[in-house]
């Protein structure tokens, strides 16, 4: 292919990116953004085989490289399109882990290729490349695993750890520095395995509402690396879309610790400050008030404001259709009835509206955290639907808690409050719920759809 | 290329990704970070040049590992930001959709 059309069409794959992320932004064009930067990716994908080559070069291992790419179809279409709605989080951390590993894995062979010939600016990208890949690849694995539960969701902390993790980073760097001054493949390949560590440290120690912000965060990172390797490559494909996603991934992950409430500096730096917490034993033996599905019917259909705050128990059983059955049923009795959406209610944010638009909710209903907070004096009952951290008010009571800071849904100003909640099991952040004790608190347990099919039974029935 | 033309593609690259996301609303956080990282999985195009230009088998595997997993980053990272989008349609179309399949 001509070398002039060929790198025309990087252009205009690096400007289907632009379009995408622009796109992106919007609700009415986010869906054709996305689609613009498939098509994009797609067509690079299907242009580099037929780049031109310097003189005297060859194509190899065509063959392979296609079967690779029709393995990783087969895996990664039906994993994206299988997923549970609850589950989405994780997948995305999960597919950024292994963008992050293959940066590292493309910045090492053509560190191999080079050989001796690479010069110091090619070596300095490549160890970028390789230490920041490596991270966000064994990062971004313990973050699937913490929002997969296959580990504990709290915070990892243990004694001295900010030292080890201090250390690991100093022999990263340390490492990163031997391999430019010397070269050679020894060199690369312990920075790579400390790297590998020094992502498993840097999670381990963030916990609950820190984790999506993470997650944005590695995502960046990882843009990163990909710029890295364009310079490499000299791709300036790699180099624009690399760098947009790095930048845009900034910005995005700075945008989500403020909508949460969270200093960025607090979350990336939570490894070298957090303290082992000592466990509160104070959660046993008080009572709470415990209520039928009839109580709770009664409660609702006498009142004239509700507000249903979802979380991430109402993902879990998949009540969303219940939910909004229900809320039909009150409005149709004439009850003014809205959802109050907390940013980062569920595991990410905008969890929930994604949840309830799949419910058909009218979109007006969805009421967003700083409009809803005004009207909870006028409200006369709260239905909290398998939350508990976003309506915590330890978040403002309490300093030194994990959540403390974070904006919360002020539902103990409302006249009622029922919790519908599997168990007394506190929330991801693992706090204890001071509101669950309140006087005007009715609990309801049970699996969200379960109960919200109960309660709409003994609405009809009233 | 030279080093000032790679410096200014980077620095005009940084405001652009700056400015495209500058006014996303909280609601479509998600779906952007993973339309994001589905982008970055272009790093596939980087792992198909080395693979291809790659002789020894050291590097032939770590180049197919590569081609590997960032098929499954890009491909998985559009289809999964696409199934979160499909649920933000605009309520009239999605009537207007269903009422299309009900008349085939």
């Amino acid at each position: 292919m001509n070398k002039n059309i060929y790198e025309l069409l990087g252009l205009a794959v690096a400007l289907s990116f632009i379009l995408a992320l622009k796109g992106l932004s919007a609700p009415k064009t986010a869906r054709r953004g996305n689609l613009i930067g498939a098509a994009g990716a797609t067509l690079a994908t299907v242009v580099v085989f037929f780049a031109p080559l310097g003189e005297g070069k060859s194509h190899h291992n065509t063959i392979l490289i296609i079967a690779a790419i029709a393995i990783g179809v087969l895996v990664g279409v039906p994993a994206a399109r299988k997923i549970q709605m609850t589950q989405m989080p994780q997948l995305v951390a999960l597919f950024n882990g292994v963008g992050g590993g293959a940066a590292a894995l493309v910045a090492t062979a053509e560190y191999l290729n080079l050989g001796s010939g690479a010069s110091t600016a090619e070596v300095v990208a490549t160890v970028f490349t390789v230490i920041v890949g490596c991270t966000s690849f064994s990062g971004s694995v313990v973050t699937f695993l913490k929002l997969q539960e296959l580990m504990t969701t709290r915070p990892v902390v243990f004694p001295g750890g900010r030292f080890v993790i201090a250390a690991t980073l100093a022999g990263v760097l340390g490492t990163g520095g031997w391999t430019i001054s010397s070269g050679g493949n020894t060199p690369l390949l312990v920075m790579g395995g400390l790297a590998l560590l020094f992502g498993v440290l840097f999670v381990l120690p963030v916990g609950g509402a820190d984790v999506p912000i993470v997650i944005s965060l590695l995502n960046a990172f990882t843009g990163l690396t990909v710029a890295a390797s364009g310079y490499v490559l000299q791709s300036t494909l790699l180099i624009v879309a690399g760098t947009l996603v790095g930048a845009s991934g900034t910005i995005l992950t700075r945008k989500m610790a403020e909508a949460m409430g969270r200093s960025l500096f607090g979350t990336l730096f939570g490894a070298f400050t957090a303290k082992p917490q000592v466990a509160t034993g104070e959660a046993e033996a008080r009572s709470v008030k415990s209520g039928s599905p009839d109580d709770v019917a009664i409660l609702l259909n006498y009142a004239q404001r509700v507000v249903i705050v979802p979380g991430f128990g109402l993902a879990v059983a998949q009540a969303q259709h219940t939910v909004r059955e229900l809320a039909d049923m009150l409005a149709a009795k004439g009850i003014d009835v809205a959802y109050g959406i907390h940013p980062v209610a569920g595991r990410m944010p905008g969890h929930m509206n994604v949840l309830l638009a799949e419910a058909n909710v009218p979109y007006e209903q969805l009421v967003e955290m700083d409009e809803v907070n005004p009207t909870f004096p006028q409200t006369d009952v709260v239905l909290v639907v398998g939350a508990n951290d976003v309506v915590n008010p330890a978040a403002k009571t309490t300093p030194g808690c994990p959540i403390y800071g974070m904006p919360i849904l002020d539902v103990s100003e409302a006249g009622n409050v029922i919790f519908l909640k599997r168990s007394m099991r506190p929330g991801f952040a693992g706090i204890e719920n001071e509101l669950l004790y309140d006087a005007k608190t009715t609990l309801l347990f049970g699996d969200a759809k379960d109960s919200l099919t109960k309660v709409v039974n003994a609405l009809k029935a009233l | 290329m030279t080093s000032m033309a790679i410096l200014t593609i980077f620095a005009l690259s940084i405001f652009v990704g700056f400015e495209v996301v500058s006014k996303v609303s909280t609601t479509l956080h998600t779906p952007l970070m993973s339309g994001a990282n589905a982008i970055h999985g272009i790093i596939l195009v980087g792992a198909i040049m080395v693979a291809d230009g790659a002789t020894s088998t050291l590097e032939t595997s770590l180049a197919i590992a590569a081609v590997l997993l960032a098929t499954i980053n890009m491909v998985g990272g559009f289809v999964v930001t696409d199934r979160m989008l499909e649920m933000f349609k605009g309520k009239p179309k999605a009537a207007k959709a269903k009422d299309a399949e009900a008349a085939k």
